[in-house]
């Protein structure tokens, strides 16, 4: 093996590893006062008064911590009971299929289409009104940015339910669970209690990382927030953001303690979770044991599949919010849908996408080009050295996911400021591949690792040379679940808000940062074509995941039964 | 004709333990059988000889083919062919594409020896055919076929036979030590099966 091979793990991590540390070095620094560059020549508290001084910090974070623990909790919850209560039946079967599409879905999109439907005069109400149970004036409620954040977080179960669901699916075939269940029903236990007696604790070790990058993304939104969470005062995240693009750039220092608080939050928000861990887990040993068969079992099954239903249900019509604006020329409340239907706003607006779009696809796809090179040469090199990645280069593969971004991108975009790295397409391209590249590795670490190792043997002893047993038989037989993982990346990508927005310095214009900076806007018709157009783009990555391979192994019966 | 294969003095150990140790000359045109219960280490002296070894094991000694120390070569330079208890027929590719991956790359008629070795295994026009729509026996037969494209200088056999259905086994078996013997190539056979021993009508090293 060449030296250089073995440095390609080492630089996968950098990669992850190295922005995260520089980007919390520049955070630390100015929140102390110090940063010539910016007139700070010493350390002071200056920084941390001026945060504490300002109106609702205090509430904007405990806001952000609850974000956090409510969103992992809830997912969490049903998830695993979803899975308990339907695994192996046909709701079950459904929902596979449907959490490709659900994922996505970017975020700002998935919260745009949600404030469409549940606003006083979105189509909840509408639909309420139609059937008598309101008056022709929308409801005087809070529903969106209400200021305990419960939309905000709505949203975001809305996003985070598929994701823990994918990452449940794709560990269940390690920890056998049809025996597992076999096991407990014979013994009388009764489905769900059984699932979570003998599958349960087993799987939740290997969705953990997953869940804790839940709660820390949960807790430190953004574009989410902005569109869904309280206003006055907002999360702490969105506080920091708006400090940071201050004009003034003494508020910059501020913009650091903010961020290094959020932080602190994020960090106080995962260090619950694993106190709750450890609850959790006395009190079900008592339960293991207890030898209770089901008394619970209805009511269990009955959260899960009403908490999917209502995620399913409110995901569809999100989606048909979003289409119905979109066509709409007027639509007065309490109408149930917008008369006449036009194509005008398309027309409109369409123009406009052009050059946001442009800059979605180039950095989408070189992001994802780069980080899929870098997945693909780590795994090929950890298959050829004989021995999978250690523990420790799984959790810095999670250090962008669990650090909360507003933390580290606001200090990459101080440090890039101070060594003079102007903002440009390229930078944002590069602070991509740090979200992107994790999520690439999580969608193709499994199937590389499982293919059969006898077919690169079999090549091998033929007389091909290894780099060609790479790209003439590893590469095709894992076509699908590659194409899969450039998918993902992609999805991930386009969804990308902060780190577009901090590294680009607001210059570098995409189709999310434009659909979130039109949701204080309110044009509703706008909205409706700006979060489809953003929704496209992943939609069609996923679609050419699935088709090309179908279309590539149409003769090739084998290729497709397996994937 | 080729030369024999040499295995001097081989030991393999997984940590202290020494799993099994075997020193033993194939001539061309015969088979070797080694038989032995599962866990005894049968494939992975295959592994060992083929030159893919876990790292999690230890070796000593040495592989000669045709009097050349394979040991420290690279699995695709060892010229030694393997045929596993599945046929592996690569699922992406066309029968002929499994048998063109076989065929050495300089060779001046690669399509041509295709189309010879279609006609000796009695597949003739099942180029095109999709590996996945052939029966067992007619997998088994490409599969043979592609290693001897490759141009092998010996043979190893891991359980090729076992998951063969009874009526087809000895049909399968007698077609590979044929093609084996007419090539005069030394052969390996790991098995659980006495039939397998016998028909391969070599020597038999129990471990």
């Amino acid at each position: 093996m060449s030296p250089w091979a073995r440095l390609i793990p080492v630089f996968a991590v950098t990669t992850l590893a190295g922005p995260v540390i520089v980007g919390l070095l520049f955070v630390l620094l100015p929140a102390f006062g110090y940063l010539p560059a910016l007139g700070g020549r010493s350390v002071t508290l200056d920084p941390w008064r001026q945060l504490l001084a300002e109106p609702g910090v205090w509430r904007g974070a405990v806001v952000s911590l609850a974000a956090g623990m409510v969103t992992g909790a809830v997912s969490l919850a049903i998830t695993g009971l979803f899975l308990a209560g339907f695994h192996g039946g046909r709701a079950f079967e459904a929902m596979r299929r449907l959490v490709s599409p659900l994922l996505a879905v970017p975020h700002a999109a998935a919260a745009l289409g949600l404030s469409l439907l549940i606003a006083p005069s979105g189509l909840f109400f509408r639909a309420m009104a139609a059937f008598g149970l309101g008056s022709d004036r929308p409801p005087d409620l809070l529903t969106v940015h209400d200021p305990w954040g419960l939309a905000m977080m709505a949203g975001l179960i809305v996003k985070e339910v598929p994701f823990l669901m994918l990452m449940s699916i794709a560990a269940l075939p390690q920890i056998e669970a049809p025996i597992r269940l076999a096991v407990a029903r014979t013994l009388g236990y009764r489905p769900v209690t059984a699932w979570l007696k003998t599958v349960a604790p087993v799987l939740y070790p290997l969705i953990r990382l997953p869940v804790l990058a839940v709660i820390a993304y949960s807790s430190s939104v953004v574009d989410v927030a902005v569109i869904l969470g309280p206003t006055n005062p907002p999360p702490l995240s969105v506080a920091v953001l708006r400090w940071q693009s201050d004009p003034d750039l003494s508020a910059r220092f501020l913009a650091a303690a903010g961020a290094l608080l959020q932080l602190g939050i994020t960090a106080l928000a995962l260090g619950l979770w694993l106190l709750a861990e450890r609850l959790v887990a006395n009190l079900s040993k008592q339960w293991m044991e207890s030898g209770d068969r089901g008394r619970h079992d209805l009511w269990l099954r009955s959260v899960g599949g009403f908490g999917i239903a209502l995620i399913a249900m409110s995901a569809i019509f999100s989606f048909l919010c979003l289409a119905l604006w979109s066509l709409a020329s007027s639509w007065r409340y309490p109408e149930p849908w917008p008369n006449p239907l036009t194509v005008s706003n398309w027309f409109q607006v369409l123009p406009s996408t052009i050059e946001p779009l442009i800059s979605t696809l180039q950095i989408g796809a070189v992001s994802t080009a780069l980080s899929f090179a870098i997945v693909v040469a780590a795994l090929e090199h950890e298959l050829r050295a004989g021995r999978p990645a250690g523990a420790w280069a799984m959790r810095l593969l999670y250090l962008p996911l669990v650090v909360p971004p507003v933390a580290f991108l606001f200090g990459l975009a101080v440090a890039a400021e101070v060594l003079g790295v102007t903002p440009s397409l390229l930078l944002v391209t590069l602070g991509h591949i740090m979200f992107v590249l994790p999520y690439v590795y999580l969608s193709l670490s499994e199937p590389y690792r499982r293919l059969d190792p006898r077919w690169s043997q079999i090549a091998l002893t033929l007389g091909v040379a290894p780099w060609r047993a790479f790209l003439a038989v590893r590469l095709p037989l894992l076509l699908a679940p590659c194409l899969t993982a450039i998918a993902v990346g992609f999805a991930v990508s386009v969804g990308q808000y902060l780190v577009t927005q901090l590294l680009g310095a607001g210059r570098v214009a995409t189709l999310t940062t434009e659909a979130v900076a039109l949701a204080s806007g309110g044009e509703r018709r706008v909205i409706g074509v700006w979060a489809l157009v953003q929704t496209v783009l992943p939609a069609v990555a996923f679609g050419l995941a699935i088709g090309i391979p179908r279309l590539v192994w149409r003769n090739r019966r084998a290729m497709l039964d397996t994937h | 004709m080729a030369g024999p294969l040499v295995l001097e003095q081989v030991r393999l150990t997984l940590g202290d333990h020494t799993l099994l140790t075997i020193d033993a000359t194939v001539a061309p045109g015969e088979v070797l059988t080694v038989m032995g219960p599962s866990g005894s280490g049968k494939s992975s002296l295959l592994a060992f000889i083929a030159g893919f070894l876990d790292p999690a094991f230890a070796a000593e000694g040495r592989i000669l083919l045709e009097g050349v120390d394979l040991t420290g070569l690279p699995a695709e330079r060892r010229r030694i062919g393997l045929l596993f208890q599945d046929p592996m027929l690569f699922p992406h590719l066309s029968v002929a594409g499994n048998l063109l991956f076989g065929v050495p790359r300089d060779a001046p008629d690669r399509r041509a020896r295709v189309a010879v070795a279609l006609a000796q295994a009695g597949l003739e026009g099942l180029g095109t055919r999709d590996p996945a729509t052939l029966s067992g026996g007619q997998k088994a037969r490409v599969a043979l076929m592609r290693l001897l494209l490759s141009e092998p200088c010996a043979v190893l056999l891991d359980e090729p036979f076992s998951k063969l259905d009874a009526a087809l086994k000895g049909e399968v078996r007698s077609y590979v030590f044929d093609r084996l013997k007419e090539r005069g190539l030394p052969g390996l056979l790991v098995t659980h099966d006495e039939a397998d021993a016998r028909a391969a009508g070599g020597p038999i090293v129990r471990i």
